[in-house]
């Protein structure tokens, strides 16, 4: 496992400033839940992480980020392979809609011609494991992606994150299209995914905060405010600001 | 009761908007075809053209259009999704490739004959391919790239930007995510926009009489640099035939014509429907 520093990390898009100026140290255990309110720029937060951000057309980011003590921003480093170490979920489940389930599954090793045939059978049940979904999906792997209900659907983006095998699972809003009873099945799945990876959730939602992390970050208007163990962020916190979002009192 | 009326009246309108060209379409093929299905039978596809409009056949016409709309394919469907894929997929933070890009669409609206004259300086002239099928072929092809290039384009732009995102993740390059999932993605509607431009060809007349396509042929193309003619240009050689009868040929060749675009266009729909519901 592996941990992010990052330094005076500045980024935008075209002329706005998106991210001041933030320095931050993510623990390589356990779940780092980031909130703050919309436009706060967290999810601009973990897509500099595994360097999506700079794929949009004008955006740029500045600073340093190491993940175990290696400069990710290095131009020695090749984004695409770090993303193969930092996989994402993202806030609607994307799976490929011309892909079989299986197929979705291997999709990260097949698109970078890495999956070797024999081993294809393991890797897929193993994934789908991984994600909490073979059970309810081993009868159908050659069905579309496509068939799955919203929940399944983001599970299996999770199944081809994993079978790539990252150090670190970044995931963006991962439930906010999911109703309560899938949104409970993806924050188990989260609770055992802990043990192997490291996690960066982005979110909504405070309860899910409070519920799946063990540190949670309060981003406020590009700024990190503070980060602090999630039980002490929710009861005790530190700044007056963190205090006024956890209780509603702003948005 | 007033807006009542007027939207009775707007309805009328619209009717008689569709139903007038419509029963101009059908009484036009209705001629057509009253002029010419007697004169269809095999020998009519298989003979060779003639001065008796009896004994007239359409048959290097129709190997001439045939050889055409392949060789103008195999050039224009590459360009064409290439030029889309850098446009649509690299080009975008690039101020040249938007321009291109915006204008791509006028130049599918210069008239063709343009298009015959710059076939006949670049292609039969400076390359020196003379008349020949490759010539027509090269001529059509760049006729048709501005479609292909749109459809495409309309086509990428199409696929949800998360698939992009979600292949990039997952450690793609640029390229695989196009070649593994942007592009099957797309292709029905690529697909469709392509054979479309290629019905579009076969219909040209205009360029291919600039670049020198024959109108009386008794052989048929043996080579991509063979000289040749097309169903169209039969057609026009035909109609412009004083003799009696001829009318009546010229009337078959068109329903042959009509009948080859009406394969093309049921191949698109067919394709379509089918690559949608693979998935």
């Amino acid at each position: 496992m592996a941990q992010f520093e990052v330094e005076n990390l500045k980024a935008w898009y075209g002329d706005k400033q998106v991210l001041m100026d933030v320095s931050v140290s993510l623990p390589a255990q356990g779940v780092t839940a980031i909130i703050g309110p919309s436009g706060c720029g967290k999810s601009t937060f973990i897509r500099c992480l595994n360097r999506m951000h700079e794929l949009v057309i004008g955006a740029r980011m500045e600073g340093e980020i190491r993940l175990g003590g290696e400069d990710i921003m290095a131009p020695a480093v090749d984004p695409v392979l770090l993303r193969r170490r930092v996989g994402m979920v993202f806030q609607r489940p994307n799976p490929f809609p011309t892909m079989t389930i299986r197929q979705n599954v291997l999709s990260g090793l097949t698109l970078t011609g890495r999956l070797k045939r024999s081993e294809a059978d393991e890797i897929v049940e193993k994934a789908l494991g991984d994600a909490a979904l073979w059970d309810e999906v081993k009868d159908r792997l050659n069905t579309p992606g496509a068939g799955l209900s919203g929940g399944q659907q983001q599970r299996l983006c999770i199944a081809r994150c994993l079978a790539v095998e990252p150090d670190v699972l970044l995931m963006d809003e991962p439930c906010s299209a999911l109703d309560p009873i899938a949104t409970a099945r993806i924050e188990e799945l989260i609770a055992q995914l802990r043990e192997r990876l490291t996690v960066v959730i982005v979110t909504h939602n405070m309860q899910q905060a409070a519920r799946v992390s063990d540190r949670t970050a309060f981003f406020l208007m590009g700024e990190l405010v503070e980060l602090s163990e999630t039980n002490t962020l929710f009861t005790q916190p530190a700044d007056q600001r963190t205090e006024d979002y956890i209780t509603g009192r702003f948005r | 009761m007033n807006h009542r009326i007027a939207d009775r009246i707007l309805v009328v309108v619209c009717f008689v908007g569709l139903f007038l060209p419509l029963a101009c379409l059908v009484a036009l093929l209705g001629d057509v075809m009253w002029d010419g299905v007697a004169r269809i039978d095999w020998s009519f596809l298989t003979s060779y053209p003639s001065r008796h409009a009896d004994k007239a056949g359409l048959l290097p016409g129709l190997v001439g259009s045939l050889f055409l709309v392949l060789l103008t394919g195999l050039i224009c469907i590459p360009l064409g999704v290439g030029a889309a894929i850098y446009l649509q997929e690299y080009g975008q933070d690039s101020r040249l490739s938007r321009f291109i890009a915006i204008n791509i669409g006028s130049l599918a609206g210069v008239p063709s004959v343009i298009y015959g004259l710059l076939g006949l300086g670049i292609f039969v002239r400076t390359f020196g391919l003379g008349r020949s099928l490759i010539a027509g072929a090269a001529t059509l092809a760049l006729l048709v790239l501005p479609i292909v290039v749109i459809a495409s384009i309309e086509a990428l732009r199409a696929v949800p930007g998360t698939l992009r995102e979600a292949a990039l993740g997952l450690g793609a390059t640029r390229w695989q995510v196009i070649r593994h999932v942007v592009l099957p993605a797309a292709l029905p509607s690529i697909l469709t926009g392509c054979i479309l431009s290629m019905s579009r060809a076969v219909g040209e007349t205009a360029p291919l009489i600039v670049v020198g396509a024959l109108t009386f042929v008794t052989f048929l193309p043996d080579g991509i640099d063979a000289p040749f003619t097309a169903l169209p240009i039969q057609i026009y050689n035909w109609v412009s035939r004083p003799q009696a009868g001829f009318e009546n040929t010229a009337a078959g060749g068109i329903v042959i014509l009509l009948g080859l675009l009406l394969i093309l266009n049921l191949g698109a729909v067919l394709l379509r429907a089918k690559l949608s519901k693979d998935r």
